[in-house]
């Protein structure tokens, strides 16, 4: 146990210290003006959407519950923080601590009872809620309605969204590694045998479906003060459907494969960005490519620490094995 | 207008907007029944056939019925297309891997006919003149006529098909159970791609009936029918065709009655409402029978 803690210290330490000459590295091109400002919004999005993957990954990848629904969540977090900020002049972390919250009760009132739905029931249902959220935004009137929210403050910088994104990380992959999150792989596997051994099934998938749906709050919150005017067509569920293909692309249950499916989907919509029914067809067609000859996404269950070279860095010959079996197969 | 009056001429709405996304549902319905795949691509393909009829009306010059049969028949041979190239090769992968194709297949479908169609509307041309019957003040006008004329001589022949013949012997047999009905000789790749064909000819009759209903087409027009279709099928309970019809036209009811007396703002999420208020209270949907879970 003891001797867990200090590994996971170790690659704690290595991961910030490469963290910090990432965001080092960008700063650089952002203030050094190497990058137009449309890729540097883009930089942005790309770590907007990584939050949105690793949270949906935990309620889909490492839960095993399908929810379609995951922009709903995103545009609760971005109102009441544009809310917060332009109307009641909030701190930036109070409106995203806020959105995440509400974002985050909302995902406990709404799973409570969804939940017991499973496979594409629970699909569907996700998928019904998350729209009828935005329709109900859309006819709130004091909130701009369908034309939107004006006047937002640009409150969202790469260092906002670099650090929040990786306190988001540090966060779900702790709790994937502790003993909710292996409950919740339980319950991914066989809910009736993870009930059977005493996991309490509905109390861990409320959680991860709770904690999913508050960083999406938050990285709702980030993505709404990018912009002078957020709109609820922003939040359909075709935007679901793009963080669930952004996790599928990156395997499910894979923190390193949400990172990469985010930033190849993010980085590639905003490459062909100037031929956008090229776009959707070159991305409809990598997507059913990818499902005939590689199904488990790019990254299946395996994470960057213990692939290959890395290994050696990151050395956890415990935690390895636990992992790394599965992606074996 | 006095309120039962209005009442009266909603559900006449309703009923005819019913039967368009009963005719969606029967097609989601029966290939959920067979392979248990939630076919998102079942939407665009009812706008395919939208397409096909406006312009086997507007470039060829064919009169109604004969642009509906083009555009069924043509909708239906491009769904067994898309079953055999997207879906038979996942015919044993996990059912998430066959729901993403599906979305894959949806936006594929989508941004290549807006590719070749531009993603402007397009006004569907008057195909009949403006007939109206007025029974007591209630109006039912030409184009409902031909919804419900159309859709009911649609169910007829689709009884028949599935109750009577060996075909549909055979596809009510691989919806109870594929492997065992593959034992008993049946063809299941042959049952799926046919029931794909009936199905997607089903939703290019729904796609010609809406262009002429509401006069307007366009690319993105099957997203929200085809999930309102599905809404519906669950409703009647998945898998069951009289289910779908009447799932079909309750959802229509609903939907007009809400945007009739509340706001039309409000029509879509009342669809969903539905939807979690079905699942929650009867997952089985209204003609569904209780199974239990095995473990």
């Amino acid at each position: 146990m003891f001797k867990g803690m200090k590994y996971l210290r170790k690659n704690d330490a290595i991961m910030l210290g490469f963290a910090i000459v990432l965001f080092a590295v960008l700063q650089g091109l952002v203030t050094g003006r190497v990058l137009s400002s449309f890729w540097q919004l883009n930089v942005l999005i790309i770590g907007i959407n990584i939050i949105m993957a690793v949270s949906l990954n935990l309620i889909n990848g490492y839960t095993g519950q399908f929810s379609l629904g995951h922009a709903g969540f995103m545009a609760v977090g971005a109102y009441v923080g544009v809310v917060l900020t332009t109307n009641f002049h909030a701190p930036f972390v109070v409106a995203l601590l806020a959105g995440g919250a509400a974002a985050a009760f909302l995902g406990v009132l709404i799973g409570i009872p969804t939940l017991r739905l499973s496979g594409d029931y629970l699909a569907i249902a996700t998928l019904g809620l998350g729209e009828i959220i935005r329709i109900v935004i859309m006819n709130i009137e004091y909130v701009g309605g369908a034309a939107g929210f004006k006047g937002i403050p640009h409150l969202t910088n790469l260092a906002w969204v670099f650090w929040v994104t990786v306190i988001a990380l540090f966060f779900i992959k702790n709790f994937v590694n502790a003993q909710p999150g292996r409950a919740c792989l339980a319950i991914r596997e066989n809910e009736i045998a993870a009930e059977s051994m005493g996991v309490n099934t509905t109390k861990y998938k409320v959680m991860a479906f709770a904690i999913g749906a508050g960083f999406a709050g938050i990285a709702g919150g980030l993505f709404a003060h990018c912009f002078y005017l957020i709109s609820p067509a922003s939040f359909t569920f075709m935007a679901s459907f793009n963080y669930l293909i952004m996790v599928v692309m990156g395997g499910m249950g894979s923190i390193t494969g949400s990172i990469a499916g985010a930033f190849v989907v993010t980085f590639l919509s905003a490459a062909l960005a100037s031929w956008p029914e090229f776009r959707m067809i070159i991305y409809a067609l990598a997507l059913i490519f990818l499902m005939f000859y590689r199904p488990q996404g790019l990254f299946g269950y395996m994470e960057i620490t213990n692939m290959g070279p890395f290994r050696k860095i990151f050395g956890r010959p415990q935690a390895q094995k636990l992992k790394g079996g599965k992606a074996d197969e | 207008m006095e309120l039962g009056q209005q009442f009266l001429q909603q559900m006449v709405n309703g009923i005819s907007l019913g039967s368009i996304y009963a005719l969606i549902a029967l097609g989601y319905t029966m290939i959920y029944g067979i392979i248990k795949l939630i076919n998102f691509a079942h939407g665009d393909i009812y706008m395919v056939g939208a397409y096909i009829g406006f312009f086997a009306i507007t470039q060829a010059g064919l009169g109604i019925v004969p642009a509906l049969l083009v555009s069924l028949v043509t909708t239906g041979l491009l769904g067994m297309l898309v079953e055999k190239l997207a879906y038979k090769p996942l015919r044993h992968a996990p059912r998430l891997s066959v729901l993403i194709t599906a979305i894959g297949v949806s936006f594929f479908l989508e941004y290549t006919s807006m590719y070749f169609v531009s993603p402007t509307p397009r006004t569907f041309p008057q195909v009949m003149d403006n007939v109206a019957v007025n029974i007591g003040g209630l109006v039912i006008n030409g184009q409902q006529m031909l919804i419900l004329g159309i859709t009911f001589v649609l169910m007829v022949i689709l009884t028949y098909i599935v109750k009577f013949t060996n075909t549909g012997k055979a596809m009510r047999a691989a919806s109870f159970d594929v492997e065992t009905a593959q034992l008993m000789g049946i063809n299941s790749d042959r049952i799926i791609s046919i029931t794909f064909c009936i199905g997607s000819a089903l939703a290019a009759v729904a796609g010609v009936l809406v262009g002429i209903y509401y006069n307007s087409i366009d690319p993105l027009m099957g997203i929200m029918p085809g999930l309102k279709a599905f809404v519906a099928a669950v409703l009647g309970g998945i898998g069951i065709l009289p289910g779908a019809v009447v799932g079909g036209i309750i959802l229509g009811v609903v939907e007009a009655l809400v945007s009739g007396f509340i706001s039309s703002t409000f029509r879509d999420a009342a669809a969903f409402a539905i939807l979690i208020l079905v699942l929650l209270v009867r997952p089985t949907g209204i003609f569904g029978k209780n199974t239990k879970e095995k473990v």
